[in-house]
């Protein structure tokens, strides 16, 4: 079943095209990784579905409903999760605050001035911290965790609001090698476990060719490539413009790694 | 209206938006390289009139020639220039590091130690200067008279951007200004002398505003109170230009000359409340003002300024809350009728600091005109007792739901801004509503304000007033610190940590930030409307600058980072200003140099200091 539908997105920044005529899909319990060349329009195309920009023309619709050019509070009502380049969490809360404080946006009660925040979902915030492997850290504050396990947190807060898509804008960014692959299997199995639809940007090619499901190819704000890891890396196209003969091998490589 | 009097009306629009544009480019350039917003702009302004009555005069006794009275101004503008550079050797330097709102309380406390400084060189009396030889005369414009000076202020505006223009980008000082004003990190990176560049910038900033204040001694006379006056006006140009922007600075100086000169005609009593207006509706359609461009966002995620982890209280805290509270319900049975005064504004002044904090420790939105709401929340209690003939219940009802219903009205622009911008906002709806209590004279007194806001019968005595203060102003502190760690408090810290993060997990930012500020104004309205009833007495100083200076100083002084902070400050800051203030005539110099040493020596304030101790 299509979760996501993205519709001819075009978005231009004065005379820089950043997105001509983006079209894809994305099914529950998929993940999609979008890749390309820096300036490629990855980002763009991001934020267009998260609603952090809107696009000049085109549609996003999220399982049937139009949420194009919706605010993110909004994008997120709907069943999106998010997670950011660099991680953004709330520094002066504990970790378990973090997702007890998205557990409050979730279920609506952000105007309630009387109930003590820190008792309140504190169960459920811990359950979520228990999927991501940081229910141990739960009483530190956040900003005391190393760069890896900000990203898990962030994870856990992002599945806060029970999406039924996330967004994850270079999950592995600024990690070490041996963290990246730990949280990219974590993603996933919570994908395939939960039937959450993972879009996802990348430039480590490991995660992508080892979890990514489908592949979309976006160079110079077009898509030049849309397919399975193998037909991805088959493309002479890609090859040419994007992944080079070193990168071709790698791409092998992380794909027996992962598979055998 | 004949075509005449629309030109001369005009012009000398023109001539005003000059002299204010000289004034606004040197705060625009200081606050673009080093990010402070200066409030001794102003008094840099005065010193620069000052300066001038004083020597101008003096060269003129040798030879009364026009290039001797501006060798005079000159002289002037470089002294002034000379005293930027000392200010930004001894204080400024150590300051580029603290926060935004620390920055402004400092340099605010420049403006007090200034004041004192003045009165003490020159005296009270308003200096006249004297007037320009060979422009002494008046021109004839289509059948009206116009004085030459003027003609001359309309060419030396212009004259003075270009050669800034000249300055920015023909020079490497020039160059390094502009570089700095748009990413002072890659400045500081590429290896660029910043202190030198700091001083330099500082200098051509204090000078200008000693060119404008000298340029003016013609047309005013030096006075002990043209610091503040400017320095909003000022800050008015710089905002609606975009902070940073000469150019904008020029465009935005010369809309509001022209705004006033005519709006005199139209609404004669509330020219200042159309400037605000103004600044208002430029800010909400470009938050960044006409030429300025949003702030480049920081890289790194830093830790907020404000209240951190909030903890309920351990077993010291309840001890010590509720010592706090006995003791302020013994003071009637054992204090004398001072102590109770004191006390009462000490419960008082706790209650507008803490809500006060509540925007900015909790919820990092700097208010700079919380007083606007605490002295709404007087007059309207005040007013509607005498002139309304109600009791005193009803008027302290009505209190917290004036203030409330302004904040409300205010705050659904402020809310859209962020940073400095929202900081000038508050303080330019705070000069609005001060304008309006000063200058709708048949309501509100103007001036003078009203008398006879006193209590009900049965709470007339002091004793029993400070009971009533005391529950008010208890429970409603207790209150809001329910709401600090109620869900609603949480969704303010989370707004204000990370604001795309708070976005992203389904909040409306704005519309939280929004109903924090409305709340807060009630809170400091009720504070406001106990404050009218203790005096006796409404007055416009109830709204203006140095009262919500004064509210900032509190929450200061009793650290931003703690929710009871503010308690502390309120009271330590009111005692100490109710014990030194009739010791000396020097008050102002010494609550000046208390400020700057409480922002370079105590940064994390009182409260602050404690959990240190503990810790």
């Amino acid at each position: 079943m299509t979760l996501l539908a993205v519709e001819g997105l075009n978005k231009a920044f004065g005379g820089v095209v950043a997105a001509r005529d983006v079209t894809f899909a994305l099914s529950a319990g998929e993940m999609l990784a979008i890749i390309g060349p820096n300036g490629a329009g990855k980002s763009t195309t991001f934020n267009m579905v998260g609603g952090q920009l809107r696009p000049d023309t085109g549609r996003v619709v999220l399982a049937g409903q139009d949420i194009t050019g919706q605010p993110p509070r909004q994008v997120c009502r709907m069943g999106v999760g998010r997670t950011f380049q660099v991680a953004q969490t709330f520094l002066s809360m504990s970790v378990v605050g973090n997702v007890q404080m998205a557990l409050i946006a979730h279920h609506g009660r952000t105007r309630d001035m009387v109930a003590d925040a820190a008792r309140l979902y504190r169960d459920d915030a811990l359950a979520l911290l228990a999927r991501v492997g940081m229910e141990g850290e739960a009483d530190r504050p956040i900003g005391e965790l190393a760069y890896g396990d900000v990203k898990r947190v962030e994870l856990a807060i992002a599945l806060a609001a029970a999406p039924r898509l996330l967004l994850m804008d270079e999950p592995t960014a600024g990690m070490a090698p041996r963290e990246r692959a730990a949280l990219m299997q974590l993603t996933a199995d919570i994908a395939r476990g939960g039937g959450i639809g993972v879009l996802f940007t990348e430039h480590d090619m490991d995660a992508v060719f080892a979890h990514a499901d489908r592949i979309l190819v976006l160079v110079r704000g077009e898509v030049i490539a849309e397919g399975t890891p193998e037909e991805v890396r088959a493309n002479p196209e890609v090859q040419r413009v994007y992944l080079g003969t070193s990168g071709h091998k790698a791409a092998l490589r992380a794909r027996r790694a992962a598979h055998g | 209206m004949d075509v005449g009097f629309i030109v001369v009306q005009s012009l000398s629009g023109l001539a005003s938006a000059s002299a204010l544009f000289i004034i606004a480019s040197g705060l625009t350039l200081v606050f673009g390289v080093t990010r402070i917003v200066n409030f001794a702009h102003g008094s840099f302004y005065m010193l620069g009139a000052y300066i001038a009555v004083t020597v101008v005069p003096w060269l003129l006794e040798i030879d009364r020639s026009p290039t001797l009275f501006f060798t005079g101004v000159l002289i002037s503008a470089i002294a002034v220039g000379v005293l930027g550079v000392l200010m930004e050797l001894l204080l400024l330097r150590r300051l580029y590091k603290v926060p935004e709102l620390f920055q402004l309380l400092a340099t605010f406390g420049v403006v007090l130690m200034v004041q004192d400084a003045v009165l003490k060189i020159w005296g009270p009396v308003d200096i006249p200067g004297p007037r320009a030889p060979g422009l002494r005369h008046g021109v004839e414009i289509l059948g009206q008279r116009f004085p030459a000076y003027e003609l001359f202020l309309i060419v030396i505006g212009p004259a003075v951007l270009g050669l800034l223009w000249l300055l920015m980008h023909r020079t490497r000082f020039g160059i390094l200004i502009r570089a700095a004003t748009r990413d002072r990190e890659m400045v500081g990176a590429l290896g660029v002398n910043q202190a030198m560049l700091f001083t330099g910038t500082l200098f051509l900033g204090a000078a200008l505003a000693g060119l404008g204040g000298a340029l003016q001694i013609p047309r005013v006379s030096a006075s002990s109170q043209m610091d503040l006056s400017i320095i909003t006006e000022a800050f008015v140009v710089t905002v609606i230009g975009g902070m940073g922007s000469v150019p904008g600075a020029f465009l935005a100086a010369v809309l509001i000359g022209q705004l006033q000169a005519f709006g005199v005609l139209v609404f004669p009593k509330i020219t200042l409340v159309l400037v605000f207006l103004l600044m208002a509706a430029v800010l909400v359609v470009k938050p960044w003002g006409l030429l300025g461009r949003p702030e480049a966002a920081a890289g790194r995620a830093a830790l907020p300024e404000g209240i951190l982890a909030v903890r309920g209280f351990g077993r010291v805290e309840k001890l010590i809350a509720g010592l706090a509270i006995a003791a302020m319900l013994a003071v009637p049975v054992f204090g004398d009728a001072y102590t109770v005064k004191v006390a009462t504004e000490v419960l008082i002044f706790a209650l507008a600091a803490f809500s006060l904090n509540f925007l900015v420790g909790n919820g990092g939105i700097v208010s700079f005109g919380h007083a606007a709401y605490f002295g709404l929340g007087a007059y309207a209690a005040g007013l509607l007792v005498t002139k309304g003939g109600l009791p005193m219940e009803p008027a302290l009802l009505a209190a917290p739901i004036a203030g409330g219903l302004f904040a409300a009205l205010f705050g659904f622009f402020v809310v859209r801004l962020s940073g400095i911008y929202l900081a000038m906002l508050t303080l330019a709806f705070a000069q609005i509503a001060y304008a309006v209590c000063f200058q709708w004279v048949e309501v509100t007194g103007g001036d003078n304000g009203v008398v006879g806001v006193w209590p009900s019968a049965w709470a007339a005595s002091r004793q029993v007033y400070h009971y009533v203060v005391a529950a008010c102003a208890i429970l409603a502190i207790i209150a809001l610190r329910r709401v600090v760690y109620a869900p609603f408090g949480a969704t303010l810290r989370a707004a204000r940590d990370s604001e795309q993060r708070a976005d992203a997990i389904g909040i409306d930012v704005r519309t939280h930030r929004w109903l924090a500020f409305t709340l807060a104004g009630g809170a400091a309205g009720l504070a406001g409307g106990l404050y009218a009833f203790s005096k006796g007495s409404i007055d416009p100083t109830l709204l203006a600058i140095p009262l919500s200076v004064d509210f900032l100083a509190m929450i200061l002084l009793g650290g931003i980072q703690t929710v009871m902070g503010a308690v502390a400050g309120a009271a330590a800051f009111h005692t100490i200003k109710d014990i030194f203030m009739p010791l000396t005539d020097f008050w102002r110099f010494l609550l000046g140099a208390s400020i700057i040493a409480l922002v370079l020596v105590f940064p994390r304030g009182l409260a602050g200091a404690f959990a240190g101790w503990r810790a």
